[in-house]
């Protein structure tokens, strides 16, 4: 606690300047703070990588919410630097020190109408910009031709020339089991599709159609570099797509509370040569054909044995 | 501080309030249970609603320590649900829109020159059963919190998958405030419109009390939708009906929109009187009239339409078809508008003033800081598709801690550092408030900007721990150093507050040169606030009053000694 004793010249003037630190620490403070996350925007390390924009790079749909996100971020940053410049410049120049007596102003109808028309223009322009990236987003683009040879099917969505890779994905508390082939959708556990859990593998150049669902809970599928999130909701069939275009092992996870373990339900995507995918769809394949007839006849030797009810 | 005891002239010699007083008949507590005053009541909702602040917070420590490094063993993956669904449910239910009602109780009656509230009685129940909404939320701290979320999004919320009761005590939470609010809101309402002081037309209500009418309209639509919500939770997990059971047709996303009709609203119920708050401490500090009063109150009455029409941007990456998804983002843009406005506003209220740098004024500015980051990335987020990337991520983690944290509360702490004087007669502590606010100021930045870079590198929000080299460990670290210089920063204002109220500077009934009536009473104000309601001529009637003083008087009046905080002369 200051000195109770105001009027007492040493204390006062003791205490001027102690008065203007806290005032002009305020004024610097925002700019400070502007100027701290600019150097460390142009100084971080590759670890910082994701500072201020998203993860994206891999497939077209990220890639354009990544530039979407950037047309935004550009926009943002000029509105940031004004508003809080004109923040911190009033309270600098306009405090009782500098500024004894307030100008007794009420009101500027054209500036306000001027401002509200400037914050509304900018939100046009954003909604342009938003609506001419969207089918991008949306609609998946053909595969390339290094990529998988695919054949047409119908279930959407799907590129111009209809063809593409149907994975369909099974959300449940808390695991992610990948069905491939175009007739995953109705029926994911009895035909004798080939199935993955938690890691998948796709080709590369390739259009990938997502089919998704969920048997429990809400989850949410998303891997950042591939695209934005989809909740898989039971009772609904959610759909979303990517093509990606660098090999690699790409990193995702549910992102909606799907209970206690919620944190431990994470997705992997490996993106592949088309060749390594169709090695690797032969081998899953394989093992799950040699284990389901071995669950056959364990299953049969059981019941023979009357140890297990038909 | 200063050597006056008493104003050297009383600002307003008119006052002529006496107190009413009975000879005291029963013991002290008892009063506070019985009282029907709107002023005590507003001290019992603010200590209530403080008191579940400080849970809430701590809550958040536990979670921000869970947190601090990869793979930590803290706190299990089942108490860390458990936290935050109490930590939300606590700060929105029982702290962030009652701690409005308590200061609406206090101030809405004296600032629009009335003598009580309409209804006294149904505010003490008001109050009451918000206590008691708490008190069976926080009674299953003894058996199985609720640990689905304050969203508490079903299937997950079903007896399916959330057989212990705790999900049922969250109903009843909704329920029990839900009528607390609603019983509040109309009495606000009802007060507002018919008990203004004579010659308080709309365009001379105080801006705060336009954001307590609003406040008080928004959760009139808003409550009844999430109070059917939960009912039709409450008889899907025991009485057989299937609304949001999918195996039944039932449909989650059902619940989904009713929830988010409510909880959007919510978001402007528990903002909007802030920005009253704040429509009001920055003209007094800046010595100058609120520049744009009518864009300012229209403004607030356009986010109230507008907040109705918002609520699916919640709901991107739900199957919701497209065009649905361009309805939303449109509105959702739209609402900015209006917000940004207000930004301009206060700023323009700001420039060429004479600006007094008291701690009010700290936390103020401190907000609009603040806020503006707040209201940039929620247009990020309003845009569907970068919504996509961003949604469910810390980094709207960040952005609601921006609008809500350093949006809501710091416009608490204005409004605690402005009021305190009327409320106990005495101020708080200046150097004390200022260092409360550096702290909060810089441990809300540190925890929560590098929030918008975890989840822009791809952490989800609500995973209890995570796994080494994702990015995302250096973050989370100083976001949790950053936590805890937020909560000393709380601390030293809880501690300005206990030590202010045996030895605060005494006040005087006008510290800070006010604009509005509650400066016109003695503080603390008496049980009857006035004696006699002064005509009302414009929207600053305690400005006219002094003026009319110094006219009458011939005497300049240094009023109750807000110069010096100006520290000029």
């Amino acid at each position: 606690m200051r000195s109770e004793v105001p009027d007492a010249p040493p204390a006062r003037r003791r205490r001027l300047p102690r008065g203007r630190a806290w005032a002009t620490r305020l004024a610097l403070g925002l700019p400070a703070l502007g100027v701290a996350l600019g150097a460390s925007l142009l100084f971080a390390p590759d670890a910082l990588a994701n500072f201020i924009t998203p993860k994206s790079g891999v497939s077209e749909n990220a890639r354009e919410i990544h530039s979407l996100y950037m047309v935004t971020l550009y926009l943002a940053a000029v509105v940031f630097v004004i508003v809080e410049g004109a923040l911190a410049y009033s309270l600098y120049r306009f405090r009782a020190k500098r500024n004894r007596v307030a100008a007794q102003i009420h009101g500027n109808t054209r500036l306000e109408i001027g401002w509200t028309l400037a914050a509304a223009l900018i939100l046009v322009v954003l909604t342009v910009v938003t609506f001419i990236k969207l089918p991008s987003i949306i609609n998946p683009p053909n595969s390339d031709a290094s990529g998988l040879a695919l054949s047409a099917s119908v279930a959407q969505p799907t590129p111009p020339d209809g063809k593409k890779l149907t994975v369909c994905i099974q959300a449940r508390q808390y695991i992610w089991r990948y069905t491939y082939g175009t007739d995953c959708r109705n029926d994911a556990f009895n035909s004798k599709l080939p199935y993955s859990y938690t890691m998948m593998e796709v080709p590369e150049h390739t259009t990938v159609v997502l089919s998704i669902q969920s048997s429990d809970v809400i989850h949410s599928w998303w891997v950042p570099s591939l695209g934005g999130k989809v909740d898989a909701v039971p009772g609904y069939t959610t759909y979303t797509w990517f093509k990606a275009l660098t090999p690699g092992l790409y990193h995702g996870q549910c992102a909606q509370l799907c209970g206690t373990n919620h944190a431990a339900m994470i997705a992997y995507v490996k993106v592949v040569t088309p060749e390594q995918y169709q090695a690797w769809l032969k081998t899953q394949q394989q093992a799950i054909t040699t284990a389901s007839s071995q669950v056959q006849q364990l299953r049969q030797i059981l019941t023979s044995e009357g140890n297990l009810g038909s | 501080m200063a050597t006056i005891t008493e104003p050297a002239a009383r600002p307003v010699p008119q006052i002529t309030t006496h107190e009413v007083a009975r000879p005291r008949q029963t013991k002290r507590w008892v009063d506070w249970v019985l009282t029907t005053d709107h002023k005590k009541i507003g001290i019992m909702y603010l200590v209530l609603t403080f008191v579940f602040f400080c849970m809430g917070g701590v809550e958040a420590l536990m979670m921000r320590l869970q947190l601090s490094v990869p793979n930590n063993t803290l706190v299990t993956s089942e108490h860390y649900n458990e936290l935050l669904t109490l930590h939300g449910t606590t700060m929105i239910f029982l702290f962030v829109v009652p701690v409005w009602a308590g200061f609406g109780n206090y101030f809405l009656p004296l600032m629009i020159g009335a003598r009580d509230m309409a209804f006294p009685r149904l505010n003490a129940l008001s109050f009451w059963l918000l206590a008691f909404g708490g008190i069976v939320f926080y009674a299953t701290l003894f058996w199985h919190p609720p640990d689905a979320g304050w969203w508490s999004y079903p299937p997950l919320s079903e007896a399916l998958y959330s057989p212990q009761n705790g999900q049922d005590a969250w109903i009843f939470l909704i329920h029990i405030t839900g009528i607390s609010s609603i019983v509040g809101a109309i009495n606000f309402y009802v007060t507002i419109v018919n008990m203004r002081a004579p010659g308080m037309s709309w365009n001379r209500l105080p801006l705060f009390i336009w954001g307590m009418l609003v406040y008080s309209i928004l959760l009139i639509i808003a409550l009844p939708v999430v109070a059917a919500a939960v009912t039709m939770l409450l008889t899907d997990r025991h009485f057989g009906t299937h609304f949001f059971d999918p195996t039944a047709h039932g449909s989650p996303v059902l619940w989904q929109h009713l929830f988010w009709f409510f909880g959007h609203p919510e978001v402007y119920i528990m903002i909007l009187p802030g920005f009253g708050v704040i429509s009001e401490v920055i003209p007094v500090f800046s010595r100058k009239p609120i520049f744009g009063y009518k864009a300012i109150a229209a403004a607030t009455a356009v986010i109230a339409f507008l907040a109705t029409l918002v609520w699916a941007h919640h709901m991107f990456a739900s199957p919701v078809p497209v065009v649905v998804l361009g309805f939303f983002m449109l509105s959702s843009f739209l609402i900015g508008v209006p917000t940004g406005v207000k930004i301009f506003n206060w700023i323009a209220t700001l420039w060429r003033g004479s600006i007094v740098m008291t701690t009010s004024l700290y936390f103020a500015v401190g907000f609009i800081a603040i806020f503006t980051i707040g209201g940039i990335t929620g247009i990020f987020l309003a845009i569907f598709p970068v919504d996509w990337q961003l949604n469910d991520t810390y980094f709207v983690v960040a952005h609601f801690h921006y609008v809500l944290m350093g949006g809501a509360v710091f416009t608490v702490f204005s409004a605690i550092y402005y009021w305190f004087p009327k409320m106990t007669g005495r101020l708080l502590s200046e150097s004390v408030g200022k260092l409360s606010f550096w702290l909060m100021f810089v441990g809300f930045n540190m925890t929560f900007f590098v929030q918008h870079a975890l989840g822009l590198s791809g952490m989800p929000r609500r995973i209890y721990t995570y796994q080494p080299g994702m990015g995302w460990s250096t973050y989370n670290l100083i976001s949790t150093i950053g936590s805890f210089i937020l909560g000393i920063g709380v601390l030293v204002t809880i501690l300005n507050v206990a030590r202010s109220l045996r030895v605060g500077t005494i006040a005087g009934p006008d510290p800070w040169k006010g604009n509005t009536l509650e400066w016109f009473t003695p503080s603390p104000p008496p049980v009857n606030n006035f004696d006699e309601i002064p005509r009302v001529r414009s929207v600053e009637p305690m400005r006219d009053i002094r003026r009319q003083v110094e006219r009458e008087t011939g005497v300049t009046q240094r009023t109750g000694g807000s110069e010096r905080f100006a520290r000029s002369g």
